[in-house]
Parts: C-alpha cells; sequence; structure tokens
C-alpha cells in the first residue's frame, strides 16, 4: 500500500529526504488527497534561496553547477538541484545526464540532485520542476538551483521562476554570444561566462557587456527609480575553480538585494502568477485530453477529408467539456 | 499521460565494459522511458543514493566483472536500510547459471544478461513496474 | 596490378555488361538473389563478382612485396616461412604462482609467447586491499600489488627465451619498472628482453575505459615508457596501440583501424615533440587488432593497415628506416561474437577469424576459448584454442605462401576502399582539432556507440544472423560447461604476501622516494621511468604510487555519450 502523501508530509518537515523523493515522484498525481498535501507543501515553503541556472548545451552549466554546489557546501549550507533535460521528441523518453557531472558530490548529505525531462510541451514540467523546488525548500535546504537547457520557452520560462536567474554563456561555441541567439540575453540577473581559463573567454566576456550597455536591462530600478541591481558579467573557470567564489558571493548579494526592496516583492508575485497559471494550464489540458481523445479520434477522418473544419470541430470539443 | 518509467543504470565496481549499459540506455529511452545513468566505477552506496534522490521504478546494475556475487547483496541491503526496497532490481551484463538463483533469493526480480534482445528488455521492466502497481 | 590497356578494358566491359544480361540475368529470374544488396559487416558494399576492372587504378606499387614499402603485403619478406605468428593465448588469474602454474602449462602445450592478464584491481592502480578491489582480487585477471608478485608471476621461467606481453594500461609503466627491477634482479640484459606492455592510454578513454588520470598526463607516461625502451630495451615493444577494444565496444572495422591510426599518430607526435628521432623510436612500436568475423573483409583491413601506417610515417613524419615504417600487429579473435548457447560452436567461429588472422599476416595470435561468455577461460579451452592456431600453421600449407590473397581482384579492390576512408577519416580528425580534442568532445565514442546500437537491432531483427542466439536456436538447451573457478582464497593469499612487503620494507626511504616521484611528475621534461624502477625495487605497491601521483593530477571523468 503507497504510504498517504499526508504522512510523507509529516515526515518531510522533519528533513526525511526519502519521503523528499517519493513525494517529487507525485507532483503529476490527480489524487485529490496528495493534491492537496502538495499545496500544504507550498503554503510551508518559502525559505530557501530559489536559483535559476541556464544555459545552451556545451555552454559548460552542468559542471559549473557541480563546483558552485562545493562552493556553498563550504559554510554549511544545504543545496538542492533540480536537473531539467530535453526529453526525446520522437519517443518521450530521455537520458538524463547531469548528475554524472557532479559524482564528487553524491555521498554528501546536504546535496541532493533530482533529474528531470522535459516531456515536450504536453507534460506539466513547470508543475513538477516547482513543486519539487517547494518539497526540497520545507525539508530544509538553503539553496536551491533549477538548472535548464535554454534552448526552450518552458525551459527558459522555469529558469525565471526563481528569485535569481543566471545565463550561462561559453566561449568559443560561435561567434556570437549564444544568450543572445537564444533569446535569453535579458533574463539574467547574472551572467556568467564558463571555461574562462580559454584565452577566448576575455572576448565573450567583453562582448556581453557591450550588448548589455547597449541593452534595457542593465540596471534594474525600484519605484523611486533608484538602481537596484546592476546585472554583472562573471567570469568563471570549473576547471581551475576560478571565479566561483565571486559568482556565489554575487548569488548572495542578489539575494540580499531583493530580500527586503519592492522590487523583490514583484517577483515573487510574477512567480506566484507564472505557477498558478501553469497550473491551470496543465490541469485544463489533462481535463482536455482526458474527455476529448476519444471523441477527436471519431472526427478526424472527417477532418481529414476536409469534409469538417478544425474549428467548428475545436468548438465543438470545447463545449462540451466540464469543469 | 502517464508518467514515464524513471529507471537509474548503474555501473558498480571497476568493471569499465559499458557497450552493453550505453545500448540499453538508448533502448529505454526510445521506448519513452527517462534513463539516469551512473557512469563507470560507481560504489554501492553511490548507487543506491542516487537510486533514492533519484526514486526511479528501476535500478538496472550491469556487472560484467564477475564480482556480482558481492556487489549485489550490498546494494540490496542498502536499499533496505535506506526504506528503498520497493525499488525493482535488475541485473544485466554476464552472470553465471549457478549464480541466478542466489541473486533472485536476495532479491533481484530479473536477469536480463547477455543477447537479450533489447524488446525484451522494455517488455520486462514495464512488466515489472505495472506489477508492482502504483507507489 | 594487373595493367589494363583502353582495348581490353573496354572489352572486360563488354564482357561483364553481357554476362549481366545473359548468364546472370537468366539465373535470377529462376532464383533470385537472397537480398538486394550484400554489404560487408563493417558496411562497405559488396558486388557479384570481380574482375580486372576493379583494380585496375590501383598503383601497383601500393601492392608491393612482402617485407618492402608500402608493406601490404607484410612486414617481413618471409613471413611464416621463417617462422610461425607467435602463438601466444592470454593468461591471468589468482595469485603470481597460480599464474605461473598456467604460464608453464600452456608452454608445454606448444605455446610460443606468454601473455599476462591482470585483475581488475592491479587494471586500475588499486592494491589488492583496497576497498574498491573487493570482491575482483585475482578475478579476471592476476593480482600484482608488488614487485614480489613478478617475481612469483615468472619463477622459473627464462625471460631472456621467451617474449612476455602485459596486457596493462593505465599502470603499464608500474608493471613495466617491475619487469625490469626483476630482470635486473635475475641479472637479464635489458636488450635482450622481448615482449610488450599493451600502454595505450588513448583508447581506454574512448572503448576499453579502463584510466586513473586525466589525459595529458597519462599521454606523458606513454611517451616516458616510449622513450625509456628506446634508449634501454632494444627489443621491447613499449607499445600495442590497439584497435581491438574499439571493436568490442562496438565500432565497425573501418573506425577500429581509423581510430588506433588517430592514436597512433598522437603518440608518434608526442614523442618527436622531446626531439627524438623517429627513427629511434618507431620500429619498436607494435599494434593490436581483433579479427573479426567477416573473412574477406578482415583480411583486406590488415593489409589496408599495413600500407595506411607505412605512408604516414613515411610522408607525415619523414621516416627513414623501413623498420619505421612496417606495421607489425598482434591479434586476437573477436571476443563479442561468441555465444553462450551451444558454446562449442565458438570453436567454429574462432577458427575461421584465426584463418583471417593468418592469412591477414599477423605476427602474433591469441584464439578466444569456446567458455569466453562464461569465464575466464579453463586450460581445456585453452588447448583446444591452442590447437586451432597448430593445425593452420602444421596440416594447411596456408603459412607456405605470403600474403596468399594478394592479387585477388576483390580483396585488392577492398584494401584500397578501406585505404581511402581511413585516410579520410584521419583528415576529419585533424581537421576538427586532432585526438584528445575529439576524445573530449566524445566524438570516437559517439561513432562507437552508434554502431553498437545498430549493431543490437541488427541482431534483434534477425538481419544479422547468431546462431543459437536468433537463428537455429535450441530452446530446451542444457547448457553443461564446466567454467574456471574462482578461488575464494585467492584474497587472503594476495593480501597476506601484500601486508609482508608493507612490513619488511624501508617505509622512511620509501616516502622520500615517492616525493621525490611526485618531483619527476611535475616535471614534463624527465622520464618518470627510473624513480618508479627504484620504488618498486624499495618495495612500493601499485597502489603508492597511482595515489601518490592522483594526489598531483586527479581523476579522470568521463562524459558518457550514447
Amino acid at each position: 500500500m503507497p504510504t498517504p502523501s499526508a504522512e510523507l508530509f509529516s515526515r518531510l518537515k522533519t528533513g526525511d529526504l526519502r519521503a523528499a523523493s517519493r513525494l517529487m515522484s507525485r507532483a503529476e498525481s490527480h489524487d485529490p488527497a496528495t493534491i492537496a498535501t502538495l499545496g500544504e507543501i507550498y503554503k510551508s515553503a518559502g525559505r530557501a534561496h530559489i536559483v535559476g541556472l541556464t544555459g545552451v548545451p556545451g555552454s559548460g552549466k552542468s559542471t559549473l553547477v557541480s563546483r558552485l554546489v562545493s562552493e556553498i557546501r563550504k559554510n554549511g549550507r544545504k543545496v538542492g538541484v533540480i536537473a531539467i533535460d530535453p526529453s526525446s521528441p520522437f519517443s518521450g523518453g530521455s537520458i538524463l545526464g547531469d548528475r554524472i557531472r557532479m559524482t564528487n558530490l553524491v555521498l554528501d548529505e546536504g546535496v541532493y540532485i533530482r533529474s528531470m525531462a522535459t516531456r515536450g510541451s504536453t507534460g506539466g514540467l513547470a508543475k513538477s520542476a516547482l513543486t519539487a523546488v517547494d518539497i526540497l525548500d520545507t525539508a530544509g535546504f538553503d539553496v536551491i538551483i533549477i538548472e535548464t537547457v535554454g534552448v526552450g520557452q518552458d525551459e527558459v520560462e522555469i529558469a525565471r521562476a526563481s528569485h535569481t536567474t543566471m545565463v550561462v554563456s561559453a566561449p568559443g561555441l560561435g561567434d556570437d554570444v549564444q544568450a543572445i541567439k537564444a533569446g535569453i540575453l535579458e533574463i539574467a540577473d547574472i551572467h556568467v561566462v564558463s571555461k574562462c581559463d580559454r584565452p577566448d573567454s576575455n572576448r565573450t566576456i567583453t562582448d556581453l557587456k557591450t550588448m548589455l550597455a547597449m541593452g534595457i536591462n542593465i540596471s534594474i530600478k525600484d519605484q523611486s527609480n533608484k538602481p537596484v541591481w546592476q546585472v554583472p558579467v562573471v567570469g568563471t573557470s570549473s576547471e581551475t575553480g576560478e571565479g566561483i567564489d565571486k559568482l556565489l558571493a554575487t548569488m548572495d548579494k542578489h539575494r540580499e538585494a531583493h530580500l527586503t526592496s519592492e522590487l523583490g516583492e514583484e517577483r515573487l508575485k510574477r512567480i506566484a502568477e507564472y505557477r498558478t497559471f501553469k497550473t491551470a494550464e496543465d490541469l485544463l489540458r489533462n481535463k482536455f485530453f482526458d474527455s476529448t481523445s476519444e471523441r477527436i479520434s471519431a472526427l478526424v477522418e472527417k477532418i481529414s477529408k476536409r469534409e469538417l473544419d478544425p474549428f467548428t470541430a475545436s468548438d465543438e470539443l470545447l463545449g462540451n467539456i466540464a469543469f | 499521460m502517464s508518467s514515464p518509467i524513471r529507471v537509474l543504470l548503474a555501473k558498480v565496481g571497476l568493471d569499465g565494459h559499458d557497450r552493453g549499459v550505453k545500448v540499453v540506455a538508448r533502448t529505454l529511452r526510445d521506448a519513452g522511458m527517462d534513463v539516469i545513468y551512473t557512469g563507470l566505477h560507481r560504489t554501492p552506496l553511490e548507487v543506491v543514493n542516487a537510486a533514492i534522490q533519484e526514486d526511479v521504478d528501476v535500478l538496472g546494475i550491469s556487472l560484467l566483472s564477475g564480482a556480482h556475487m558481492t556487489i549485489c547483496p550490498k546494494i540490496m541491503d542498502l536499499l533496505k536500510e535506506k526504506d528503498a526496497a520497493d525499488t525493482i532490481v535488475v541485473v544485466g551484463g554476464v552472470v553465471p547459471d549457478e549464480d541466478v538463483a542466489f541473486l533472485k533469493e536476495i532479491g533481484v526480480k530479473e536477469l536480463l544478461l547477455q543477447d537479450t534482445p533489447p524488446a525484451k528488455i522494455v517488455e520486462t521492466l514495464t512488466r515489472l513496474v505495472e506489477e508492482r502497481g502504483p507507489r | 596490378m594487373t595493367t589494363l590497356n583502353n582495348i581490353n578494358a573496354a572489352q572486360l566491359e563488354e564482357q561483364l555488361e553481357l554476362w549481366e544480361k545473359e548468364e546472370v540475368s537468366t539465373f535470377l529470374s529462376k532464383q533470385p538473389e537472397r537480398e538486394e544488396e550484400f554489404f560487408t559487416l563493417g558496411g562497405f558494399p559488396v558486388k557479384r563478382s570481380y574482375t580486372a576492372l576493379d583494380t585496375k587504378d590501383i598503383p601497383i606499387e601500393d601492392i608491393g612485396l612482402p617485407g618492402q614499402y608500402p608493406f601490404t603485403r607484410g612486414p617481413y619478406p618471409t613471413m611464416y616461412r621463417s617462422r610461425y605468428w607467435t602463438m601466444r593465448q592470454i593468461a591471468g588469474f589468482g595469485t603470481g604462482e597460480d599464474t605461473n602454474k598456467r604460464f608453464k602449462y600452456l608452454i608445454s602445450q606448444g605455446q610460443t609467447g606468454l601473455s599476462t592478464d591482470f585483475d581488475m584491481p592491479t587494471l586500475m592502480g588499486y592494491d589488492s586491499d583496497n576497498e574498491m578491489s573487493d570482491g575482483e582480487v585475482g578475478r579476471e585477471g592476476v593480482a600484482v600489488d608488488t614487485l614480489a608478485d613478478m617475481e612469483a608471476l615468472f619463477d622459473g621461467i627464462d625471460l631472456e627465451k621467451i617474449s612476455v606481453s602485459m596486457t596493462i594500461n593505465p599502470t603499464a609503466w608500474i608493471l613495466l619498472a617491475m619487469y625490469v627491477a626483476l630482470a635486473k634482479r635475475k641479472g637479464y640484459d635489458l636488450n635482450k628482453l622481448s615482449g610488450t606492455i599493451q600502454a595505450d592510454i588513448l583508447k581506454e578513454y574512448m572503448a576499453q575505459k579502463e584510466y586513473i588520470y586525466p589525459i595529458a598526463p597519462s599521454v606523458r607516461i606513454v611517451r616516458d615508457c616510449i622513450t625509456y625502451c628506446a634508449d634501454h630495451m632494444k627489443r621491447y615493444n613499449p607499445i600495442n596501440i590497439s584497435g581491438y577494444h574499439t571493436s568490442e565496444a562496438g565500432s565497425s572495422p573501418l573506425h577500429e583501424i581509423a581510430f588506433t591510426m588517430a592514436n597512433a599518430v598522437t603518440y608518434v607526435e608526442e614523442v618527436t615533440k622531446t626531439g627524438m628521432d623517429v627513427d629511434k623510436f618507431a620500429p619498436r612500436l607494435a599494434f593490436f587488432f581483433v579479427c573479426q568475423a567477416d573473412f574477406f573483409e578482415e583480411i583486406a583491413k590488415f593489409r589496408a593497415a599495413r600500407r595506411v601506417w607505412a605512408k604516414i610515417m613515411k610522408n607525415q613524419f619523414g621516416a627513414k628506416k623501413p623498420e619505421s615504417m612496417r606495421l607489425r600487429f598482434h591479434c586476437q579473435t573477436a571476443a563479442a561474437s561468441l555465444t553462450k548457447p551451444q558454446y562449442k560452436v565458438n570453436i567454429i567461429r574462432t577458427t575461421v577469424q584465426a584463418l583471417a588472422a593468418v592469412l591477414g599476416g599477423a605476427q602474433s595470435l591469441h584464439t578466444n576459448g569456446m567458455d569466453e561468455a562464461f569465464a575466464i577461460p579453463t586450460e581445456e579451452a585453452m588447448k583446444i584454442a591452442l590447437r586451432t592456431q597448430q593445425v593452420i600453421a602444421d596440416e594447411t600449407n596456408v603459412a607456405n605462401v605470403i600474403d596468399p590473397m594478394g592479387g585477388s581482384y576483390f580483396l585488392e579492390n577492398l584494401t584500397s576502399e578501406y585505404e581511402k576512408k581511413i585516410f579520410e577519416i584521419l583528415d576529419e580528425v585533424k581537421q576538427n582539432g586532432g585526438t584528445v580534442k575529439l576524445i573530449e568532445e566524445g566524438w570516437f565514442q559517439k561513432h562507437i556507440a552508434d554502431f553498437a546500437y545498430e549493431t543490437a537491432l541488427r541482431k534483434q531483427s534477425g538481419q544479422k544472423p547468431v546462431i543459437g542466439v536468433n537463428k537455429y536456436v535450441e530452446e530446451d538447451e542444457k547448457v553443461d560447461i564446466e567454467t574456471h573457478p574462482y578461488d575464494p582464497t585467492t584474497a587472503d593469499r594476495q593480501i597476506a604476501r601484500l601486508q609482508n612487503v608493507r612490513a619488511t620494507r624501508d617505509n622512511q626511504k620509501l616516502n622520500a622516494l615517492l616525493e621525490q616521484l611526485v618531483e619527476v611528475a611535475k616535471d614534463e621534461t624527465q622520464n618518470i621511468m627510473p624513480i618508479t624502477i627504484e620504488l618498486v625495487e624499495a618495495g612500493a605497491t601499485m597502489g603508492d604510487i597511482v595515489e601518490k601521483l592522483r594526489t598531483l593530477w586527479g581523476t579522470y571523468r568521463e562524459n558518457p555519450v550514447f
């Protein structure tokens, strides 16, 4: 008999990681009791510093995360990592490879790594990932890093649903800074340039700084137009360890700057809106598929023969959904 | 849409043969499962910790070194100790016939040894997870 | 090649066309061919029949003669007519004493060279009492922690009279140091010792995955072995640049050779950087290939490998001595092709593969045991495997003519095709930044994993027939086989000797030497062999040496590619 979610929640509050792990697997459950528990967990969370970290493939972000986690551990803070990797668009399956870059951390009790797949846009990724964050938050983790590959809308948005968003670029991956190519330049609170042991890294740092100077977000100002935060570019090298302590210090500073400011509150509201929207969207999608997939197959033949059009068909299907 | 089956594929000990485990990883991914690979040269404790954090449905241990009689009992004991005995454990690679009974006794659900067709592995894992039911 | 002038080329073309139109199509209408198209195992398309037209563009000097550049037909002018290939069955299990017994048995059965397999802890640099060694001591090979183990291993064997191959990689230099120390103790002349360490670390990152340190220091160690032997051990092959493992990890035959050549080029570059003249060390570079199941493809592959290497050494590295350009290789039949069901059929597979290796001109050969899919081989399995080679040598006469396949339209065509494709891949490696960079990027590994996956799918679908597994399967087969048992007292016996060495050595002297080791390691211009020899003579264990250097160089962690 599966352990009731409420019981797992009680154990979770004492820091029981086995309970944490099982609850994360239930993030997509339709069981009302579980959903209620997940709601309770949401309400009991809110202590941890949530950091979103994104970058294109090859940017070295997994290795960077590994280094960053070690750095955070130095003063005893507990760190959780939600590592999100793309699912195969063909099969929906995935090989999740971030964990393997953090092998030196596997036996550290103060580190928790959970791998997740994106499962295309039909999965409830945001819901699962952010629920996992709540769970680790409630279990007493101090910093929780959500690591995504910044190539899809979902992944970018999830990285933004954090207190501090970091975007990682690497030198030598192309002539332009990948952050621009991927359209994620503006979302960063902190830009990180990895692999700074490489000679061409200076060029990447300069390029980024120039781009930022030309753009909108160089300084985030509050209501009275006082700059609260200036978006920095931090160079790091996972190979030599250079810059990692600076990155952590910058991350902590950002947290400080936001914790008490109006901007910080605005951000929390934005995240709340995003989460609710995604949760509702997921609920809607599931209900739609549950009540509709059979009915669509009955209509598909007519639609493919152009005897019926998709617009009329959709109206019909939507009209019949119960909420 | 139901959640994909989560599988941890582990290489334990000094054995570096990873041809098979990589073929299995791809096969399972192509069958819609989420696969986490531990990488080479892991210890039983590292593997069990990972299995628990990831709350995998299946732990697949790949062994071609003959050290299964030492490694498997260690893993099964650790899983029990850490309240994860409901993890389905399967073993792949090279295991002599005479050791199969012992492994099953200590809780290994299936042995999927050399020359097991990829499709059979998918079918077996799917069946085992279905039989286990919800957790 | 058969020189065709324009007139008879045209004639032959006409004849071919007519044949297709008449004889062939008549037959096809009654009995279609088994497949639409035919391919070698490596994916090269093959024709119905080959003619002089298929070889007319091959420069005759590319084919040449045995023992002459470009050595397509063999590295020596008399080959097996003077001396058969070395029959070198690998052996290794338990402690030094246990393997010593198997060595002596094999020699008594007619084996002509020794080959040593080590246990996983020894291969990976762990002492037998290390936590990581639990369950693995003396299991897959012989356990060697100290010089004392080497003494037991070669007790009663005259190393000046028999060549010894050691299949060892990241810790190869330590085993070589022990071998040298042993030889010195016995008063042997180092320049008379014949043998080899495998020592090819680059292929470990690609395929076999036995590694300790990151790539750069590991390559430096190999470089040091090569230069040390060039200076002190004239008859010793300090490396066996290998394709076997790449093939066994799943690669195609083409990639087996091409990737091996990419590694070989890297090693030669590293050694020449020290200023050593290529002709001083190149003659002792040796190779190790698999002999897989596609009979003619493998022969063509070996011939192409020789031609490619000769051209690389001459054109890229400016070698002058013929010995620097001739490729010599040890060969092993393909373990990955052997099965558990109907295991006796493995004898047949191995026989055919061994024949291809001989027709391909191997210098040394290990034939697998029928029990390959079960455990390390029994005496009986090794004896049959050895007899396989002996039958080929003594009863078939194939060894009496050198490169008998030379001149075959098919073989020469396929050899040249292989050569062409190998050079294309080497170019690609060069264009994309070189071997080491591509290893780090997982380029080689991806190719290997892809072919491995395709092979698995072909086996599953039956497209690749494997008798006993997907064809002629015996559902209710009762597998009755006696396998080599693992002696449960091995670890205790081994650890006892290890502890004894530790207790009776001068630990102060040892620690001082270990500090020196680090200094030498830090200085890339220094050779690591002399200090290592001193260390093993002083009773250092493998673990002492490996761990000390780990503090300096760290541990390699791969980024796996699927």
